[in-house]
């Protein structure tokens, strides 16, 4: 996912002399996970900057550059070390547009490297999507295919409002698989050099997202169609989720899974339609439970889908601890096996 | 037992290397002393159209101060933060800068943003409670009023560098402008103003910080704030350069802050200044001031009152008399009419704007909410016509209106 993100900013700081990307150690570097890479030796440092240790004030300056007209990508070196800029972001980022009645939107995107499962140190493994899905004004995307990592980023940076775009840290190596369903084929495998992203060309889809390798904020997909039960997921757990949906197989259980791409603004029409579809749904992240993304899912879904439910909506989640010491966080983390204990759980018997 | 005798042994290793170049930082220091025009020989050469001026805008800015203060005693604004005694700072920060500028102000600097040309019901809707902000940031080029101490220094940094950044791909589009953020003495200890400081020097952005140090950070005495020489020495730490001026003294702060702003527009990088000055008032209306200062000392401030020392300057050189004072006194009271006025002849917020703008594209959530707002309010309406104060006559809002562009901006009052 690396090179799609990588390839999705080279586009973009190619086509829109807007575009400009800052944050710390994104410049000779390429950034801690090498995101950047290339970027200040292709449009100079001044469109790659190099700034400052502090984040709030990287994102309070990304603010008044998208005052003045520019489109600031900013990268949060990671989850923890986002927590900073807080304040700006949601005392200002969200709500510029609102408080100055559309007179001041803010078109920026601030990427944050999220979740564990690579053996970080405290500090490094952090899901910070609930804090920033609680809050209006902000729309919040996280990619879980080499696809969507680039056409969502792609969405994120033409987008007229803020998007915190939240990636995958252990999806950063990943590549998609080939009978992967991708929405936005055209983004290019893993590593792929540029140039090839760029002549690889349009894919099956037909809309202009597909086109141009945008994916559309605000779309959840359908990843794998099922008629027993259905598991709602979004980013890290995606892999998880598609293992689950597999070995479920041998207990004669056919799983759908839905992955939300966008937790806002949310796509209830698919999420909905995908568990009206079984009557079962679990939902899997890796952040705490307690007033976590899937606590509004499951309430969401609670209220439109009531009476398609044939059993209440479970959740299997990181459990609601400080994030644990790398040598620990396989307990803590979604697995398969908790995955399918959770369906082995919707009450199959009556 | 010692090991080596370092007093006989050469220096082997030289001192350590330099990670980047070393400054001289004399020439950034303040001087010991505010800078002072009023009561120095320099004020006799100073520009009497400007000082007059500058004098016109004081009693007009003492009188806005005046009226909205009787504004929230009469309940028409929820609050507001009276920067009585600090107009010189407010008048000369907005003086010194040119149409192309921005302005950042915080949440007492209502008064700047009406002397740079907002009017005052459009200044006033924060403290109104109408609407967050009133005016049409691009219109004037000032940002929203900040509440968050020291967030808006930050966006000033970043604007500023935009602009550069802009004029360096095409240098027709070169602007030269520069942004002045405004903060107050207790803003200084935010993390925020650190990280704009320290970013507006090390990029070279064309920013000017005006601190306007009124002693008190709410009830807590500077002393309790900040251990530093004085607040504009922070500068040196940030390699740009600090001035001091007495911000009570308005020909002073014109110059100073003149100074400083041509300073940055040359690109010769950013600058801090203090203002030392005094809030003759409470800090809002819902404080109690004398829990933490003595009667002596605002009184001994008040015989300090920037409008009181121009004004004697004015007299003793000439360039006032009781006519132009009564004359003043005449234009100061039809702007605390019109300021009545405006607020006689504001609508009621508009319901519409809550859901407006919160996206650039509504959600289907935020739809159907505002759907719910509106049928609820067509049916309060529908019981009780007299009591609809949106004159709804039961027939509700389109929904659609309240998410849509045209009808969030109503509310407003700014948008005509």
């Amino acid at each position: 996912m690396v090179g799609a993100l990588n390839a999705a900013l080279r586009d973009c700081l190619r086509e829109d002399p807007a575009v400009h990307v800052l944050g710390e150690d994104v410049g000779a570097l390429g950034g801690v996970f090498r995101v950047t890479d290339g970027l200040a030796a292709e449009f100079g440092s001044a469109r790659c900057l190099d700034t400052p240790l502090a984040e709030a004030g990287i994102l309070g300056t990304a603010i008044g550059m998208a005052m003045y007209g520019l489109r600031p990508v900013v990268e949060m070196q990671f989850d923890a070390f986002a927590f900073p800029a807080f304040e700006q972001l949601v005392s200002h980022v969200a709500k510029m547009r609102n408080r100055t009645g559309g007179r001041v939107g803010l078109p920026i995107t601030i990427r944050v490297p999220y979740g564990g499962g690579v053996g970080g140190v405290e500090h490094h493994s952090d899901s910070s999507e609930a804090y920033y899905a609680h809050t209006p004004g902000l729309h919040v995307v996280t990619p879980a295919t080499v696809a969507d990592g680039y056409g969502l980023l792609r969405a994120a940076i033409a987008s007229d409002d803020p998007v915190v775009f939240l990636e995958p840290k252990r999806l950063y190596w990943s590549s998609d698989p080939a009978d992967a369903e991708a929405p936005a084929s055209r983004a290019p495998a893993a590593g792929a050099p540029a140039a090839g992203l760029s002549a690889s060309g349009a894919g099956p889809g037909t809309g202009r997202g597909a086109r141009e390798g945008v994916a559309p904020i605000g779309r959840a997909v359908v990843r794998r169609a099922g008629t027993s039960a259905t598991l709602i997921t979004y980013g890290p757990s995606l892999p998880i989720c598609l293992a689950a949906a597999q070995a479920a197989k041998a207990d004669g259980l056919d799983l759908a899974v839905v992955d939300l791409r966008s937790l806002v603004p949310f796509d209830d029409e698919t999420v909905c339609a995908a568990v009206r579809a079984t009557g079962r749904a679990v939902v899997v992240h890796e952040a705490s439970g307690f007033g976590g993304v899937g606590a509004e899912i499951a309430a969401r879904v609670g209220e439109r889908c009531f009476h398609h439910l044939a059993a209440p909506v479970l959740r299997v989640t990181g459990y609601d601890i400080p994030y644990p010491p790398p040598m620990l966080e396989k307990h803590h983390l979604p697995s398969v096996d908790r995955v399918l204990d959770a369906v082995a759980r919707l009450q199959w018997e009556q | 037992m010692t090991l080596v005798d370092h007093s006989t042994s050469p220096d082997l290793v030289g001192p350590p290397h330099s990670h980047g170049p070393r400054r001289d930082a004399a020439p950034l220091l303040p001087d010991p002393e505010p800078v002072r025009v009023l009561g120095t020989e320099a004020a006799a050469a100073f520009d009497p159209e400007l000082a007059r001026d500058l004098h016109r805008r004081l009693v007009l800015a003492r009188r806005f101060n005046q009226q909205a203060t009787t504004l929230t005693r009469q309940g028409r604004l929820a609050v507001y933060p009276a920067s009585t005694g600090q107009e010189a700072c407010q008048v000369g920060a907005a003086m010194v800068l040119r149409p192309q500028d921005w302005l950042f102000p915080s949440y007492r600097d209502t008064l700047a943003v009406v002397a740079r040309g907002v009017r005052p019901i459009d200044a006033l809707t924060l403290m109104r409670g109408h609407a967050h902000c009133g005016y049409d940031p691009y219109e004037h080029r000032i940002a929203p009023l900040s509440t968050p101490l020291a967030t808006q220094a930050a966006h000033a940094v970043g604007l500023a560098h935009a602009a550069r950044l802009r004029a360096a791909e095409d240098p027709a589009r070169d602007e030269r402008l520069v942004a002045l953020a405004l903060v107050g003495d207790g803003a200084t200890s935010e993390g925020d103003f650190h990280e704009a400081l320290n970013f507006a020097a090390v990029l070279g952005a064309p920013v000017v910080f005006l601190v306007q140090n009124n002693g008190y950070a709410i009830s807590v005495p500077l002393a309790r704030q900040c251990a530093a020489p004085t607040l504009a020495h922070k500068a040196v730490g940030y390699g740009m350069v600090g001035r001091l001026v007495d911000g009570n003294d308005a020909l002073a702060v014109h110059q100073v802050l003149s100074d400083a702003v041509e300073h940055a527009r040359s690109g010769r990088g950013p600058v801090l200044v203090e203002a030392i000055t005094y809030r003759l008032d409470a800090h809002t209306n819902a404080d109690d001031a004398t829990r933490y200062r003595s009667a002596g000392e605002v009184e001994a401030w008040r015989a300090r009152d920037p409008l009181t020392l121009l004004d004697a300057h004015l007299r003793a050189r000439g360039l006032l008399d009781d006519a132009g004072a009564a004359e003043l006194a005449r234009a100061a009271e039809e702007l605390a009419g019109r300021i009545r006025a405006e607020f006689e002849a504001a609508p009621e917020p508009d319901p519409a704007t809550l859901f407006a703008h919160v996206y650039a594209e509504p959600t289907s959530q935020l739809r159907a909410q505002a759907a719910e707002l509106s049928a609820r309010l067509a049916a309060e309406a529908a019981e009780d016509p007299d009591g609809d104060p949106y004159h709804l006559d039961g027939d509700g809002f389109d929904a659609d209106a309240l998410t849509a562009d045209g009808r969030g901006t109503e509310g407003l009052g700014g948008a005509a």
